[in-house]
C-alpha cells in the first residue's frame, strides 16, 4: 500500500467526488420531480391514464441502470430530428445524458416508495380533512403530501445511496466523477488497489454523510412522532 | 425490430448473462450464510468482521468492486506468482472477476436476509429441539436450516433481480454479455436506439421471467403451510 500515491492523486479524486454529489443531487431533485406526479397519477389518477406511470415504472424498474444510460446516450443520437432538434446542444453532453437517465431511473423507483407511502397515510387523518371540506389538491398539498414525504424518509434513503452507487456507471460514458477520476489515474500509474480502494473509501464518506443527514432530517420532521417514545 | 442478423449475437450474450446471474448468486447466497452465521457466532473477532462486511461493502457502487477484482486481482495474483520465480501476465477471466465482484457484494446484502431469516424461527421450536437432546449443529442442520429459506426467499428474490440487472456492469471488463454483444452489434450497424432498445425489452422479458420463477417457488416452500383465514 502506497500512501504517497493515494496523497498526491488526491485532489484529483476530490474533484470527482464533486462531479458525483452534483449527479446524485441534481438527479435527486429532478427524480423527486418526476416521482411526484407519477406517483399521484397512479394511486389518483384516471382509469384510462394509470397504464402511463405504471409502464414507465415497470420500464425503469426492469431494465439495468447502464442500458437506460447507454439509450440515452449513444442511442438518441441514432435519429437525425434529434441531432438537428435545439436540444442537441443538451442532449449531446455525456453530463446531461448521465443527469437524463438516473433522473428516470430515480423518478420510477422514488415514484413507488412515494405510492407506498401516501397508500400508508392514515385514513383517520385523510377523512378529518375531508370532514373539514378539503378535497382534490388542497387534500394532497395539506396533508397527504407532507404526510406521505416523511412516511417515505426511510425508504428514500436507501433509494439515495443506490443513486450514489449507480452514478459510478457515469464513468462509462467519459465523465470524470469518482470512478471516472479512479480510472484515469489507474491509466497511467496502473496502481488499481491503492486507487481503486481510495475510490471506495471516498463513496463511503459520501453514504454516510448522506445517512446522518437524513437521519438529522427524519428526526426533525417527525419529531411528533418520536416524542411521545422518548 | 430489425436486427440485422445479430439476433444470434445477442441470444448468445444472454445466455451469459443468466448463467453469470445464476453463477454470481450461488456465491452471494453461500457467503451469506456464512456470513450471517459469523455474525451469530460466539467469538467476537467474528461477529466483528461479519459487521464489517455488511456494512462496508454495501456502500461501495458496484462497478468499483467490480473494477478492483479485476484489475487488482491480476496485480495481486501477478505479485504472489513473482515470488514463486514466474513473471509472465496474469488475468483473471472477466467471468469470474464478474462472479467474484457480485456474488461479493450481494453476499453483504444476502447476509441480512439470512440473519432476519434465522431470527424469523420461532424460539420455541430451538428450545423444544434442545429438549429432545439435538445439540447446536444438528438442530441448525435439521431445524433452522430448512425454514431459513422459506422466511429469506422473498428478499432473495429481489436481491436476484437487482443482481441480475447488475450483471450489465461486466461488460465494462470485456465479457460477452448481452450488454457488450449489443454494443458489437451498434458498432456495425450504429443503430444503437434500436439494439440498446432490444437489449432493454430482453432484460425486461428476463425480469418477468424470474418474477414468474420465484411466485412459483414461493408456493412451493409455502405448501403445507397453515394461513391465517381471511
Amino acid at each position: 500500500m502506497n500512501a504517497a500515491l493515494i496523497w498526491s492523486n488526491l485532489p484529483q479524486l476530490l474533484a470527482g467526488a464533486w462531479v458525483t454529489l452534483q449527479l446524485v443531487a441534481l438527479s435527486g431533485l429532478l427524480g423527486i420531480a418526476i416521482a411526484v406526479p407519477t406517483a399521484i397519477a397512479r394511486v389518483a389518477g384516471p382509469a384510462w391514464l394509470r397504464w402511463l406511470p405504471y409502464s414507465y415504472i415497470f420500464f425503469f424498474r426492469g431494465t439495468p441502470l447502464l442500458v437506460q444510460i447507454f439509450l440515452v446516450y449513444y442511442g438518441l443520437s441514432q435519429f437525425d430530428a434529434v441531432r438537428q432538434s435545439v436540444l442537441w446542444p443538451v442532449l449531446g453532453q455525456a453530463y446531461w445524458c448521465a443527469i437524463i437517465a438516473f433522473s428516470l431511473n430515480t423518478g420510477a423507483y422514488t415514484a413507488e416508495i412515494l405510492r407506498g407511502a401516501i397508500q400508508g397515510v392514515p385514513h383517520g387523518e385523510v377523512e378529518a380533512a375531508r370532514s373539514l371540506g378539503m378535497s382534490g389538491s388542497l387534500l394532497y398539498r395539506r396533508v397527504i403530501l407532507p404526510r406521505a414525504f416523511r412516511l417515505a424518509l426511510p425508504a428514500y434513503t436507501n433509494e439515495l445511496i443506490l443513486m450514489l452507487k449507480g452514478s459510478a456507471l457515469a464513468s462509462t460514458i467519459t465523465l470524470l466523477d469518482i470512478t471516472g477520476a479512479a480510472r484515469t489515474i489507474i491509466a497511467v500509474t496502473y496502481t488499481p488497489v491503492e486507487i481503486f480502494l481510495a475510490a471506495g473509501v471516498l463513496y463511503l464518506i459520501l453514504s454516510f454523510v448522506i445517512i446522518q443527514g437524513f437521519r438529522w432530517l427524519e428526526r426533525r420532521l417527525n419529531a411528533h412522532l418520536h416524542a411521545r417514545l422518548a | 425490430m430489425n436486427l440485422h442478423g445479430f439476433g444470434a449475437l445477442l441470444l448468445e450474450g444472454t445466455w451469459l448473462t443468466v448463467r453469470l446471474a445464476l453463477a454470481a448468486m450461488t456465491v452471494a447466497i453461500v457467503l451469506g450464510l456464512l456470513a450471517a452465521l459469523a455474525g451469530r457466532s460466539r467469538v467476537a473477532a467474528l461477529r466483528l468482521l461479519a459487521h464489517v462486511y455488511a456494512t462496508l461493502v454495501r456502500g461501495i457502487p458496484e462497478l468499483l468492486m467490480l473494477l478492483l477484482v479485476y484489475f487488482g486481482a491480476s496485480v495481486v495474483l501477478m505479485k504472489v506468482a513473482s515470488l514463486f520465480g514466474h513473471d509472465g501476465y496474469i488475468e483473471l477471466s472477466p467471468f469470474a472477476a464478474g462472479t467474484a465482484a457480485l456474488g461479493f457484494m450481494y453476499g453483504a446484502y444476502a447476509s441480512e436476509v439470512v440473519r432476519g431469516a434465522i431470527d424469523a424461527i420461532p424460539h420455541g421450536q430451538i428450545e423444544a429441539a434442545q429438549a429432545l437432546g439435538m445439540h447446536r449443529l444438528l438442530s441448525f442442520r435439521r431445524i433452522v436450516l430448512p425454514q431459513t429459506w422459506r422466511f429469506a426467499l422473498p428478499p432473495l428474490g429481489n436481491l436476484f433481480l437487482a443482481l441480475l440487472k447488475d450483471t450489465a456492469l461486466i461488460s465494462v471488463v470485456g465479457a460477452n454479455d448481452l450488454m457488450r454483444n449489443t454494443a458489437i452489434a451498434v458498432s456495425d450497424t450504429v443503430q444503437p436506439f434500436t439494439f440498446y432498445g432490444a437489449a432493454a425489452l430482453i432484460y425486461l422479458l428476463l425480469t418477468v421471467l424470474v418474477t414468474l420463477a420465484i411466485a412459483w417457488l414461493e408456493r412451493r416452500v409455502n405448501r403445507g403451510m397453515r394461513r391465517a383465514a381471511t
